[in-house]
């Protein structure tokens, strides 16, 4: 390894540029020409269009022209789609109704479009939209997905009866059933998940571009993943033909899922831009738009029960969920309360029986979607509120609960799909009671008590699959994509080297830690390595960075092509020295024979390469690898995360003495950059238990739609955070790399609820803890007691 | 944002004629209320006239029983300034205490009294203290100022030129922050004048805005203590209520902070 390789806290190359004001994002780009889009909205949460006329706003001074759903939907341009087929129980595939980009005939979210303006500034393309008059016929709205199942619910679309999306199911349910009937203690829960808005720092934007002359798009965007943004434009939104469509995701100020998608935006601004004669057209989101447009996150309802034997050990699961998709389904929503959800229910624990059941329901409320996490904060959420308060039923130790029920032996196969293939979850566990100081609790607990406070502690073991995934596996669940990674890796002729990958890099440091993996490979300066992403004119095919997969897959894919390129260098050094390829080693930027003083400058053989004066025998002059990585398996990162919380129990306010992240995520490639994934992931997740929350009115108004009233975790809302890792490696990559970007998120709202609920001694809460919420919760509390 | 006109007048005179020939003209102190709302195309003044920087509007003067703090003066310099700080400590820590740094260094103290949101810290001061409002064309009383939430007595061409407070024995304000905007939910300004009488101002959780909780008044004036009002409910049907506080909760929170602000003027 060297100085700047895997392991090193390598500072983030790319902050120079991030923190000094000179990153460049979509909006900061204007091309010339310039025109700008705002969009008409649907103020009704549910509403047919009956007319729109636009012709005060088209005889506007600035305005170019006012386009509509009719007008796109004329165009051929193609509905919205989910990629991920689940089918029900039954059998039959699921109801996926239309979602045209802008609305012909009927809206069924507050902020669908109807209509785009397109002026020469936003101000102009803004007094547009307010001249542009639509017509509604207003329609009931439903908003909850129970509500969306009640007899008489307002039915979203003809092709979902009954706005059931689909009824699937997970595991054996005649098993798990004799399991509960069999068992010594049940634990029965109804478990909230909340809805979230991902507010990522820099909200959506798009900046389209058609040449006329060579019938060719440019799309700059804040994506993800910009090849599936240019197949799914192409492919099934029929805007422009993939080879005439050049998509650019440049610098992004964030993800957290909500860019994966393929927004109507985008396809209307490609289309817009056409459809004027090929004019550049941006459309930038304001913070509302974003609250009502962006993919949401979680929104699940669920009941469940957990059978434990006399010896306390947990003998089944059974689960029922239904999730709230919102009113059209988002490119992988399907797939998040399934197969991204249920297939973790067995958490970090060996449980025989488990079975699910999620139906998932349309209503009038913005889509929902993957969010960072997705699915597996709902698992982790659920059993561990379940073990803790088993534990409390028990009347046993909740860290002895978990530890007597941990799986020990790996490969363990759960009865939910997933093959977890190593781990250590009892190490995560001593270390963490060590950090937090378990056995000093009850001694804080009464201090607190003297001043007043109710003391409590909480724990959390949350597993995840990560690294996903296999593709014939997703295939085979009806994932409409492969999720593997692509890499190449280019040699210059003077040994400076660019990595081309397929992932994406929106805030998680790929810039540095990518070229760190090159760096330990060769022993060169991580100054000479430059990354190259985002670009599909630049970059190969690729899938992108979500689900934790970039350092599992995508990593996995460049040290493929570093295997490549290093063997042909050695194969030259080889040759250029005389020696046998098997002596020539690479280290500290130099190819050296074994064993003798003979060796020649990294740069030395790139260039050998290149002039291809002194090559061996029918060897190809250059030195550029590329290389697909499709993984064999999901990774498992897994840990313990422990809360320990102060209330006030007169005003319900809610203060984190402590928190604890004990995680395992294989092998880390800079703990620096890992340390702030952790720090940011738990941000997120104590914002979910203790501030975060959308609300709609039963109207269908989302009556959280800014910062005044969404609540945002902020620096002192947080404690400092103890971060602590183990590496047991994933035996399914070559560097055994897990993932960490969503643990923190994933494992922490259990371990905040938990502790809440242990101090204030009532376990009915649900998330957003907010003060008012904890302290109805103690009023209740201490007015039972008073009863009884 | 609409198209607006602006405007920055020399004097107080010409702000006051500037708003006269205008045909929808608003006052702009540090803007962190108009502005917003101008962004959000939900206001749409035809001029707007800044007073903040108006050389009538600024200055802290310290008589002998009393602070004078001109309108344009920011939160931040309340927060800061010394006079204030020893004089009366409870308003200084009340600016101080206002939105955040970027607020506290734009917004003014007149902008804040003169838009009266419920929410906001001051008119609890203003109220709190039996504060005196100096305009371009009279003097108004605190108690006669405020007319429900973002109304006041103020004519369309008047503009706050000061504000007096008298200095108090001892005072404290205590609030409660909306965990999202970091308004107040519930605040209460707590103060024990010179001549005895107590007074306490409540914001953030009227229904029709500040308010002074009158039985907590007189309890307080027999006997200056927290344990005083602990047996003081507050009427949630006067109280307003939000998705981040019910009436009950509210009523709750305005207690504690009562109870706190008392604790701490001790």
């Amino acid at each position: 390894m060297s100085a700047q390789g895997i392991g090193a806290r390598v500072v983030r190359k790319e902050d120079k540029r991030f923190i000094t004001g000179r990153g460049r994002y979509t909006d900061d780009i204007t091309l010339p020409g310039q025109l700008y889009a705002r969009f008409v909205r649907s103020p009704h949460a549910h509403a047919k269009v009956k007319s729109i006329d636009a012709s005060a706003a088209k005889a506007m001074d600035g305005i170019v022209d006012v386009l509509t759903g009719e007008q796109l939907v004329g165009d051929g341009i193609g509905n919205i789609i989910c990629g991920w087929m689940i089918h029900s129980k039954d059998g039959s595939p699921m109801n996926m109704g239309a979602w045209p980009a802008m609305a012909p005939e009927t809206v069924r979210f507050v902020g669908e479009a109807v209509a785009v303006v397109i002026g020469r500034s936003k101000a102009i393309a803004e007094a547009g939209v307010e001249a542009v008059n639509v017509d509604w016929d207003v329609l009931p709205a439903v908003i909850t997905a129970a509500a969306a199942q009640a007899d008489g619910a307002p039915q979203l679309h003809p092709e979902a009866a009954g706005n059931l999306i689909y009824d699937w199911e997970i595991g054996e349910e005649a098993a798990t059933d004799e399991a509960i009937a069999d068992a010594a203690h049940v634990t029965r829960m109804e478990i909230t998940n909340n809805r979230l808005v991902p507010n990522a720092m820099e909200p959506r934007a798009a900046n389209a571009a058609y040449d006329a002359a060579e019938e060719h798009y440019t799309l700059y965007t804040t994506s993800q993943n910009p090849h599936v943004a240019r197949l799914v434009l192409s492919a099934f939104y029929q805007v422009a033909p993939e080879h005439k469509l050049r998509v650019i995701a440049p610098d992004v100020g964030g993800g957290f899922g909500s860019k994966i998608y393929i927004y109507p935006e985008e396809i209307v601004c490609l289309w817009a831009s056409m459809k004027i004669g090929g004019r550049p057209v941006k459309w930038t989101s304001d913070r509302t738009e974003a609250f009502l447009t962006d993919a949401h996150g979680r929104d699940h309802v669920s009941t469940a029960e957990m059978a434990f034997d006399a010896n306390n050990k947990i003998t089944g699961l059974k689960v029922t969920t239904k999730a709230n998709l919102g009113a059209y389904m988002s490119l992988f929503s399907s797939s998040v309360p399934t197969y991204l959800y249920a297939t973790l229910l067995s958490g970090q624990y060996n449980i025989p029986n488990i079975h699910a059941n999620v139906q998932t329901l349309y209503t009038n409320t913005g889509p929902v979607d993957a969010y960072r996490g997705a699915g597996r904060p709902e698992a982790s959420y659920l059993i561990e509120r379940m073990m803790e308060t088993a534990a409390r039923e028990l009347g046993v130790d909740p860290s002895a609960l978990r530890e007597a029920n941990f799986i020990q032996e790996f490969p363990h196969q759960t009865p939910v799909i997933m093959c977890y293939d190593a781990g250590d979850f009892g190490v995560s566990m001593k270390a963490a009671k060590g950090a937090i100081d378990y056995i000093g609790f009850e001694a804080r607990k009464e201090a607190s008590e003297a001043q007043g406070k109710m003391r409590g502690i909480g724990f959390s073991c949350y597993i995840e699959a990560c690294g996903i995934a296999p593709s014939a596996a997703v295939g085979s669940l009806g994932a409409g994509v492969g999720l593997w990674e692509s890499a190449e890796v280019r040699v210059n002729p003077v040994g400076t080297i660019e990595i081309l990958t397929g992932s994406h890099s929106h805030g998680q440091g790929h810039e540095t830690t990518f070229a760190q993996v090159v760096s330990d490979r060769f022993g060169l300066p991580t100054d000479n390595i430059q990354i190259v992403h985002g670009d599909t004119d630049k970059v190969q095919f690729g899938m992108g960075t979500y689900g934790s997969r970039s350092g599992a897959v995508g990593i996995s894919a460049i040290v493929k092509a570093l295997d490549k390129v290093e063997a042909k260098a050695k194969k030259i050094a080889a040759h250029l020295l005389e020696a046998d390829e098997g002596d020539i080693v690479i280290e500290d930027g130099e190819v050296k024979v074994s064993g003798t003083d003979k060796k020649l400058g990294w740069h030395e053989v790139c260039l050998g390469a290149y002039t291809a004066h002194n090559l061996p025998e029918g060897m190809e002059p250059g030195l550029k690898e590329g290389a697909f990585y499709d993984p064999a398996n999901f990774t498992f990162p897994a840990g313990t995360y422990i809360c320990e919380v102060e209330v006030d129990p007169q005003t319900g306010v809610t203060d984190i003495i402590d928190f604890v992240a004990a995680d395992d995520f294989g092998k880390i490639i800079n703990p620096m950059i890992v340390e702030g994934q952790v720090h940011g992931g738990l941000a997120q997740g104590i914002g979910q238990a203790l501030l975060e929350g959308a609300s709609y009115s039963d109207s269908g108004q989302l009556e959280t739609a800014s910062f005044m009233d969404y609540c945002m975790p902020r620096a002192d809302d947080l404690p400092s955070f103890q971060v602590w890792h183990h590496e047991t490696l994933s035996p399914s990559n070559p560097l055994g790399i897990k993932g960490c970007g969503e643990a923190g998120a994933i494992g922490s709202p259990p371990a905040v609820i938990n502790a809440i609920t242990n101090a204030i001694g009532n376990n009915d809460l649900s998330m957003p803890a907010t003060p008012q919420k904890v302290w109805a919760a103690i009023q209740a509390a201490s007015s039972a007691e008073a009863a009884e | 944002m609409y198209e607006t006109k602006y405007q920055k007048p020399s004097s107080l005179a010409d702000a006051v004629s500037a708003i006269g020939s205008c045909e929808d003209g608003k006052f702009l102190g540090g803007g962190q209320t108009l502005i917003p709302t101008m962004k959000q195309r939900l206001a749409a003044p035809t001029d707007v006239i800044s007073v903040a920087g108006l050389p009538e509007l600024q200055g802290i003067t310290v008589s002998g029983d009393s602070v004078t703090i001109g309108a344009g003066t920011t939160h931040a310099a309340v927060a800061g300034s010394v006079d204030v700080q020893k004089a009366i400590p409870a308003l200084a820590a009340l600016a101080g205490g206002i939105g955040d740094p970027q607020v506290r260094n734009m917004g003014t103290l007149g902008g804040s009294v003169a838009n009266n949101d419920p929410a906001a810290d001051y008119p609890s001061a203003v109220l709190g203290l039996g504060a005196t409002v100096n305009t371009n064309t009279r003097t108004i009383a605190a108690d006669d100022f405020f007319e429900g939430m973002f109304g006041t007595v103020l004519e369309d061409d008047e503009v706050i030129v000061s504000i007096s407070f008298p200095k108090p024995k001892r005072a404290a304000y205590a609030k409660f922050d909306n965990p999202a905007s970091r308004y107040a939910l519930a605040g209460a300004f707590v103060a024990e004048l010179a001549d005895g009488s107590v007074r306490v101002a409540v914001t953030g959780a009227g229904a029709d805005g500040v308010f002074r909780a009158s039985e907590m008044e007189t309890a307080l004036s027999s006997n200056f203590s927290a344990d005083a009002i602990a047996g003081i409910s507050i009427d949630a049907d006067e109280l307003m209520e939000d998705m981040h506080g019910s009436a009950d909760y509210r009523a709750n929170i305005v207690k504690v902070m009562a109870g706190r602000a008392v604790s701490a003027a001790d």
